[in-house]
């Protein structure tokens, strides 16, 4: 059977993963959501059409989008977590015993369920006692949380394209900056600079968190599944640099195995490509 | 409700004719002159084919609106038959050219109308056109938030018994914040002194499908009503329907329109006014249902906040607020120091949030069944950070939105006498010989006839500072006005 996954990465760009089984189809209340198998990717979650995770590249975006800001402020206790309906990133942040309280907030319930059911590596620590997961809209949720109550916002969202749209607005932005506390950090999901939808999408989120924030920086990362390949995350606070205020020694003395991530990878991360900086200076 | 055959009302008589028309292939040697997209691909490329190919004109399948005989005639009156009128009429510049049908069936020159001062510029802008002489009822004012509301039935009756020789009373039902008069009372109280009612139910469309809705003009009784269906109900923008019982000749009135109308209406408009009918007389009770819903959880949350008043029902007094349209989300933005304007303007410049308009009080967010939930969240999280991030002391903020007008002559005379234009500051008890408006809402600060007061200049700069778009001077920048040469 010849039965290909296509995704249009622009007009003109296609990206196919050859599919082996549809593992299953839904339509949720906010959008489609499908899950294959690949002989080479593994299980791999699609919402609305667009690709989120494969099993074979997941781990890259979910430390990324993890280890940097805990590495940075070790007395990260109380954690959002917006989006992440996959668990991979829940499952990154559970290894840190430091780690007190997590609220996941995701809007599609279909999601956390199907994901529990059929892709368990990334699924695997979402009834991890510290976790609380609520299906909300995420702007809703931040709106109603209380001022300086979480450490550490992770906007670990879809495209803004669809229902992730209001996770990219300055509505939203300024109601994380109240919710965070003082030495509060702020790490989003920023897109990619390649293709002119994407980059529009990118250059837009920074400008609004920058205005917010007195450090707005981003860093990349190289995800093969995701459009150009090359993606880029958002790391924003109210006290910290990143590349000078991190911690290797206390994070490498926890002994979290990793596969992407490292203590030198946590500052050259941070040293972004001519063409991205240009993009983010205009 | 009005009951109705919904195997009738699931045709569009008109539409049907357009898609077998478009089937046909007719070699077009006649106007359009982009000839169904092909003589303009930008145009093509922009607004889509079948846009352009439907863009046709006045032919005999497709009926002719100065005249209709045919599927226009039958698609009129599949209308009429949603509304719970006696006829309909399509109509292709929007309420306002419902507003002049209305006042010029009605009114010859120098006939008196009685109308509240808070009318839409349409209606003044038509007595100027045809010389009606407009007899004023002031609206209750609400104090605190600055809005002017309905009319009173006494301060009705009252206009009433000064002027026995009216011919008919306008009302603007509801007002563009939601504010609904006692229709019923004052078609009554018309009726029996011989008067003919007309409403300007721009705002309206919805009251004549959805459930527990205010009265709808038609069920009130009232003898010409004017909808904007493109506003509530779905049809294209411009597009909008004049409703007439039998106590106006319907001949008269086709007569009255096509003194104004174009000679060469939009197919593209007809046919979405026969596609929203239709939407509207099956599936409007689950429209407005999903539309209060969003609005009601919206007014909830936004008073929540703390600082915003998104106000509905409770502001019904019996009278001059019988009843309130729940899908208007109006809010009161004063109490955090801000204008309406100013957070109109906020939303749209910070947040890519554009809303319906804000006033010096207030804002105007318009529902409707098209929103989506998480964009009224985005909405409501956007007016909470305003406040967090601007919200300043309220002293000191312009508390006076309604200026009783003093009218000296009739707004034609005014508008065709001798006039002379000079700076605004020293407009002071002179006559106006034009109109003041900020857009939106559109209702008259000075009307053509009106003497201008200082209250009334004090009012234009504040609106200027707080950057409402002031229009209808014939100085742009409303610098200067025209005054009447006495």
């Amino acid at each position: 059977m010849d039965l290909w996954f296509n995704e249009r990465h622009s007009t003109d760009v296609n990206f196919s993963i050859k599919v082996k089984e549809q593992l299953v189809h839904e339509v949720s209340q906010f959008q489609d959501v499908d899950i294959f198998y690949s002989e080479e990717f593994g299980k791999i979650l699609v919402l609305d059409g667009y690709l989120m995770l494969t099993e074979k590249d997941e781990y890259i975006y979910h430390e990324m989008i993890t280890h940097i800001p805990m590495a940075t402020n070790p007395n990260i206790k109380n954690v959002l977590v917006i989006g992440a309906g996959d668990g991979g990133t829940v499952r990154e942040l559970t290894r840190y015993q430091s780690i007190e309280h997590i609220d996941m907030v995701e809007i599609d319930e279909a999601v956390v369920r199907l994901c529990k059911q059929y892709i368990p590596t990334t699924a695997c620590s979402l009834d991890d006692k510290r976790v609380t997961i609520y299906y909300e809209d995420g702007l809703k949720f931040v709106r109603d949380a209380d001022p300086n109550e979480y450490d550490l916002i992770i906007v670990d969202s879809t495209d803004p394209f669809g229902v992730g749209e209001g996770l990219f607005t300055k509505e939203f932005y300024g109601n994380c900056y109240k919710a965070l506390t003082d030495d509060g950090i702020l790490v989003n999901q920023h897109e990619s600079t390649f293709y002119t939808e994407y980059a529009n999408s990118m250059k837009k989120a920074h400008s609004k968190i920058k205005k917010l924030f007195s450090t707005a920086l981003v860093y990349q990362a190289h995800i093969p599944t995701y459009p150009s390949g090359h993606w880029l995350f958002g790391f924003a606070s109210k006290k910290y640099d990143p590349r000078t205020n991190y911690n290797p020694d206390w994070w490498n003395s926890l002994g979290i195995k990793t596969r992407y991530y490292n203590t030198i990878l946590h500052t050259g991360c941070f040293a972004i490509p001519n063409n991205v900086r240009d993009e983010l200076r205009e | 409700m009005i009951s109705f055959s919904k195997f009738s009302q699931s045709k569009t008589p008109l539409h049907e004719a357009m898609v077998k028309h478009k089937l046909n292939r007719v070699v077009r040697f006649d106007v359009p002159g982009h000839k169904g997209g092909r003589g303009n691909r930008e145009l093509n490329d922009f607004l889509g084919i079948n846009c352009l190919k439907a863009d046709v004109n006045s032919m005999k399948p497709l009926d002719n609106l100065c005249h209709p005989v045919s599927v226009i005639k039958e698609a009129q009156e599949l209308a009429s038959q949603a509304f719970g009128s006696d006829n309909a009429f399509f109509m292709v510049n929007g309420a306002t050219s419902c507003v002049q049908a209305m006042i010029m069936s009605t009114c010859k020159a120098g006939e008196k109308i009685i109308m509240p001062r808070n009318v839409h510029r349409s209606a003044i802008n038509t007595i100027v056109v045809n010389g009606a002489v407009p007899i004023y009822v002031n609206p209750g004012t609400d104090k605190h938030l600055g809005i002017p509301l309905g009319m009173s039935v006494a301060e009705v009756e009252k206009a009433i018994i000064e002027n026995p020789d009216a011919k008919a009373i306008l009302v603007n039902n509801p007002t563009y914040y939601g504010i609904c008069s006692d229709l019923k009372s004052i078609v009554e109280l018309a009726h029996k002194h011989g008067m003919l009612v007309l409403v300007d139910e721009a705002h309206g469309t919805h009251f004549y499908f959805g459930d527990d809705m205010p009265i709808s003009a038609m069920e009130a009784g009232a003898d010409m009503a004017g909808v904007s269906v493109h506003k509530t109900g779905g049809s294209l923008t411009q597009s909008a329907i004049l409703l007439c019982n039998n106590s106006v000749n319907s001949g008269y009135v086709r007569q009255i329109i096509n003194l104004t109308q174009t000679t060469s209406a939009s197919y593209l408009l007809m046919s979405s006014l026969d596609i929203a009918r239709k939407n509207l007389a099956l599936n409007g009770k689950d429209i407005f249902k999903k539309t209060i819903q969003f609005a009601e959880y919206a007014r909830k949350e936004i008073n929540k906040l703390g600082g915003y008043y998104a106000f509905a029902n409770e502001l019904c007094n019996g009278d001059t607020v019988y009843d309130f349209d729940r899908t208007k989300l109006s809010i009161y933005t004063r109490d955090i120091g801000l204008a309406g304007i100013e957070v109109y303007d906020i939303l749209r410049d910070d947040y890519d949030i554009q809303i319906e308009f804000g006033d010096l009080g207030n804002i105007l967010a318009i529902i409707s069944a098209g929103d989506t939930a998480l964009e009224i969240e985005r909405l409501i999280s956007a007016l909470y950070e305003i406040k967090r991030l601007y919200s300043k002391d309220k002293s000191g903020m312009f508390d006076h939105e309604y200026i009783n007008p003093d009218v000296v002559m009739t707004p034609q005379k005014a508008f065709y006498s001798n006039k002379v234009s000079i700076p605004l500051d020293e407009c002071n008890n002179k006559i106006c010989g034009e109109f003041v408006m900020c857009y939106p809402p559109g209702i008259p600060i000075l009307a053509p006839g009106e003497r201008i007061t200082d209250e009334i200049i004090r009012y234009i700069q504040y609106a200027k500072e707080k950057g409402c778009s002031l229009t209808g001077a014939r100085d742009t920048d409303t610098n200067y006005l025209d005054v009447v040469v006495v």
